[in-house]
């Protein structure tokens, strides 16, 4: 019973972890490339979210709605960086932060201008609602299963296209001379704007596969962003490779947390002042996960530039 | 012993399969110029920053009136009586001439921790700026904001600064660079009555400076000192000719 | 020495006129709403005054300064609410009763949140850049959720408190008389912002900000700087989030939000960075644009998030900016 648990949790704090990671290597590639920190990544999350729930409620198809994601989310990503982003690659991070936060005001607004202010459904689809059998005995909800493959997947996908192909030879070219890649005629207009694509339609897509396990909502991005910055700075901006570690670490220390802190409490207190005191700890232990790291490496696991 | 102001023994440091400093020992006595030459790459600012403290040796140590500082930073350097000048002038632009050699004086006073009367009706901290600022000629730009200055100006306000610290040694990363031909005289002809007061390390690519002011030299090539003398022994070394000055004969 | 008034002098001569002659008007004529209104544009501004230190002054981009205005807000929450129900804070090690004596409240919510910032400044201020700005928001984040799950304190409804707590000699439950308090404490406020910039301290903290390996060399260390700013910065507004609640009678983990430390930064930039009048500027028009757009449309948020950007990629300098000119010297 105690193992099945265990694993179960396991397997949610990676779920969680591996959708988290989603949003941070969009940011932290956009960080590394561009130099730019964008508070309106939790935007992009909820575009996703809100393109796929509107898709399959329009045609009944959670593929189609997927699709909806990304394309609603990288549209959106697109049109963003053509008119507003690439005037603050120059500006320093103060006006970054002030400008990418007036986006989040206006996705917001809009958004709920659009939808309304009630949250709308997106049903998981049929073929994975029910539990599957792992080895060992244990039950497990398909839909979730499904989560951690996916993101795995889009994971070892990023890695290849970073590693392997033309463009990543340019990614990694941009985050350490700018102007050098430039010297070599890439055309690094055309470069930024399929970066931040990038990281949009990863966002999207994280805010879609997540929209079906919680209601899809204005103000859902916003935390989700701020634990992807916490991803980051666990695993230090500009890697990829950080993220995912950083991702996993935080997605498996909250989910744990929550769980086996109150019973950790239980052992020594009344159950109810256990709950209380285990839950307020565990609200809190990523942020104590990351000031640990950064005591210990104030840039971060991977990190090489402060 | 204690007469050497300035001391580093066998300092090192590589930076991934590159030695930047290569067992690098010298020395600085009391009243002198020691200059460090070398042509561009030889590890002149690798040097600076392990002898002021930004950048920490992979072995060596470095003395200060000599106390061992090796393990100090930038700031402690500082306090101890070492003042640098930078190659790119650090100059707080948006402020006044008056408040970036305040800034000098306020670090020697030691005593940041004030916050209430200004700093600039602080009569100590304005006449010892004042003063610095007198010797470079720029007490009449007083008032002007650092971003209004020229250049050459901004080089002066860089040793300013450094004057206003009332150090013990100065190390100054070419404090020549980007002077035309007057301005580099008056500095040549300032840095000569300046030595009295503390001695100077000068890395400097002005050569006509150079031999104009050097007690010593020491040439820098590829991290090693691979000659040091006086100015004459320097001029006649064939190793200093053939890696360095390309061999003019 | 002689004393020209500058155009950002007359501007802040007119500010402050502003916020003296309103709510007496409002007094006049009988409209007690718009006192409160002024209130809550003095105690923002009081807020961001404080963070103004860390940002104008030092270069700090804090975006988790709503951890601080909670604290404030929790401060006096906590203490009024034990008041209230005649309870105790704490009986052990020693007991600590609630109050509803402003002075006290306010001389608790300042030191707790100068704690706070001096622990969350040790960490955070060990990097720069991207990662502090990260790192702030982050911990706020922290706190937010910390409150939420403190249920013994209301959790996510918060905490309400019956009546305003007092303030020897004044009626602080008429309107007038409360923001005459908050005015003064916003007044002190700017005066110590004035002497900071001024001071030995400030001089050095603002050189930290431009060019801080010269800092460095002259034997001061930035980070020992940046953290008594930042620690004096979390004070203040600290000390605002306590007004804050003081004038909701309520406080609610929303206090500790991001989007809070958001605005914070936005009534600074709106008014202008490192201007002495600029938070106040920014929060008076925010409360302005709250009530106005908000009343003509539930989406006014659009409109500010425009603006903001049309501030952010045209216009240097803030408000005070556009109409005083390019920042002059302060000597």
């Amino acid at each position: 019973m105690s193992t099945i648990l265990i694993i179960e949790q396991l397997l949610n704090g990676l779920q969680f972890g591996v959708m988290l990671f989603l949003m941070a290597a969009g940011l932290t590639l956009i960080f590394g490339v561009m130099g730019l920190i964008n508070l309106a990544h939790g935007s992009l999350y909820m575009i996703g979210a809100f393109c796929a729930a509107a898709a399959a409620g329009l045609t009944g198809s959670f593929a189609l709605g997927l699709v909806a994601a990304l394309a609603g989310a990288a549209i959106a990503g697109v049109l963003v960086e053509l008119i507003v982003i690439r005037r603050l690659y120059d500006k320093d991070h103060l006006d970054q932060v002030l400008a990418t936060f007036a986006l989040i005001l206006i996705f917001s607004e809009g958004t709920r201008w659009i939808f309304g202010s009630f949250p709308l459904f997106l049903d998981i689809p049929a073929a994975l609602s029910g539990p599957v059998a792992l080895p060992g005995g244990i039950q497990y909800p398909a839909y979730r299963l499904a989560l951690i493959v996916a993101g795995l997947i889009v994971a070892a996908g990023l890695f290849l296209l970073i590693s392997r192909t033309r463009i990543g030879i340019q990614i990694r070219a941009g985050e350490n001379d700018r102007e050098m890649i430039a010297a070599l005629g890439v055309d690094i207009d055309r470069l930024y704007t399929f970066v931040f694509a990038l990281g949009a339609a990863l966002a999207g897509l994280a805010g879609a596969l997540v929209g079906a396990i919680q209601s899809v909502q204005v103000g859902m991005g916003e935390p989700v962003l701020i634990l992807a910055f916490v991803v980051i700075v666990i695993g230090g901006i500009g890697s990829v490779k950080g993220a995912l570690i950083g991702a996993v670490l935080v997605g498996l220390t909250d989910t744990l947390g929550k769980i086996f802190l109150p019973q950790l409490f239980a052992l020594f207190m009344d159950p109810a002042a256990a709950n209380q005191t285990g839950a307020s700890l565990a609200s809190m232990s990523i942020y104590v996960l990351m000031a640990l790291v950064l005591i210990w490496r104030p840039t971060g696991l991977f990190g090489a530039r402060a | 012993m204690t007469d050497l102001v300035l001391e580093t023994c066998s300092l090192n440091k590589s930076f991934g399969a590159l030695k930047a400093t290569d067992a690098v020992s010298i020395t600085l006595k009391p009243g002198e110029i020691h200059a460090i030459i070398g042509p561009n790459g030889a590890g002149k600012s690798t040097l600076i920053g392990q002898i002021s403290g930004a950048l920490p040796p992979d072995s060596g140590s470095v003395l200060l009136n000599g106390q061992d500082v090796t393990t100090l930073p930038p700031p402690a350097r500082a306090r101890l009586g070492l003042a640098r000048t930078f190659q790119i002038s650090q100059l707080a632009m948006e402020d006044t001439v008056l408040q970036n050699a305040c800034l000098g004086a306020l670090g020697a006073s030691g005593k940041p921790w004030r916050f209430f009367r200004p700093a600039l009706s602080n009569t100590a901290l304005r006449d010892a700026a004042e003063r610095a600022l007198e010797r470079v000629g720029l007490l009449e730009h007083a008032a002007t904001r650092t971003a209004e200055l020229s250049h050459g100006q901004r080089r002066q306000l860089e040793v300013a600064i450094a004057l206003s610290l009332s150090p013990r040694a100065f190390v100054m990363d070419e404090p020549m660079a980007g002077l035309g031909t007057e301005g580099s005289a008056t500095m040549t002809r300032f840095l000569d009555e300046l030595r009295r007061e503390a001695p100077i390390l000068l890395v400097e690519h002005d050569m006509d400076a150079v031999f104009a002011l050097a007690d010593r030299i020491s040439v820098l090539v590829y991290g090693r000192i691979i000659a040091s003398g006086t100015v004459d022994e320097i001029r006649k070394d064939q190793a200093v000719r053939e890696a360095y000055l390309g061999d003019a004969e | 020495m002689t004393r020209r008034l500058t155009r950002e002098g007359l501007l802040n001569l007119a500010v402050l006129a502003g916020l003296v002659i309103l709510p007496l008007w409002a007094l006049w004529a009988d409209e007690p709403f718009t006192i409160t209104l002024a209130t809550r544009a003095v105690v923002l501004a009081l807020a961001a005054v404080g963070l103004n230190i860390a940002l104008g002054i030092g270069g700090l981009v804090s975006l988790g300064h709503a951890v601080f205005f909670g604290i404030g807000g929790y401060a006096m929450g906590i203490l009024a609410h034990h008041a209230q129900t005649y309870t105790s804070v704490m009986e052990w090690p020693f007991v600590i009763e609630g109050t509803k004596n402003m002075p006290i409240i306010w001389l608790v919510a300042t030191v707790v949140s100068a704690f706070a910032a001096f622990l969350i400044g040790l960490l955070s201020l060990r990097t720069s850049g991207v990662y502090f700005i990260m790192i702030t928001l982050a911990f706020g984040q922290m706190f937010f959720y910390f409150a939420i799950s403190w249920s013994e304190y209301g959790g996510e409804d918060g905490l309400s408190i019956y009546v305003r707590n007092s303030f020897p000699g004044l009626n602080t439950l008429v309107p007038i008389q409360f923001y005459g308090l908050c005015l003064a404490i916003l007044l002190a406020a700017l005066a110590l912002y004035s002497a900071l910039m001024r001071s030995p301290f400030g001089l050095a903290l603002n050189a930290a900000r431009q060019v801080p390996e010269r800092v460095r060399a002259v034997g001061l260390d930035p980070f020992r700087l940046r953290l008594v700013a930042f620690v004096i910065s979390g004070a203040i507004t600290g000390l605002a989030g306590a007004l804050f609640a003081d004038l909701n009678r309520f406080v609610s983990p929303t206090m500790f939000s991001w989007q809070l430390s958001g605005e914070l930064i936005v009534f600074i930039i709106i008014g202008g960075v490192a201007r002495l009048f600029g938070p106040v500027v920014g929060a008076a028009l925010f409360v302005a644009l709250e009530h106005w757009l908000g009343g003509l449309s539930d989406y006014w948020h659009i409109y500010l998030g425009a603006l903001l950007l049309l501030i952010v990629l045209f216009g240097r300098g803030g408000l005070i900016g556009m109409f005083a000119g390019r920042g002059k010297i302060h000597d």
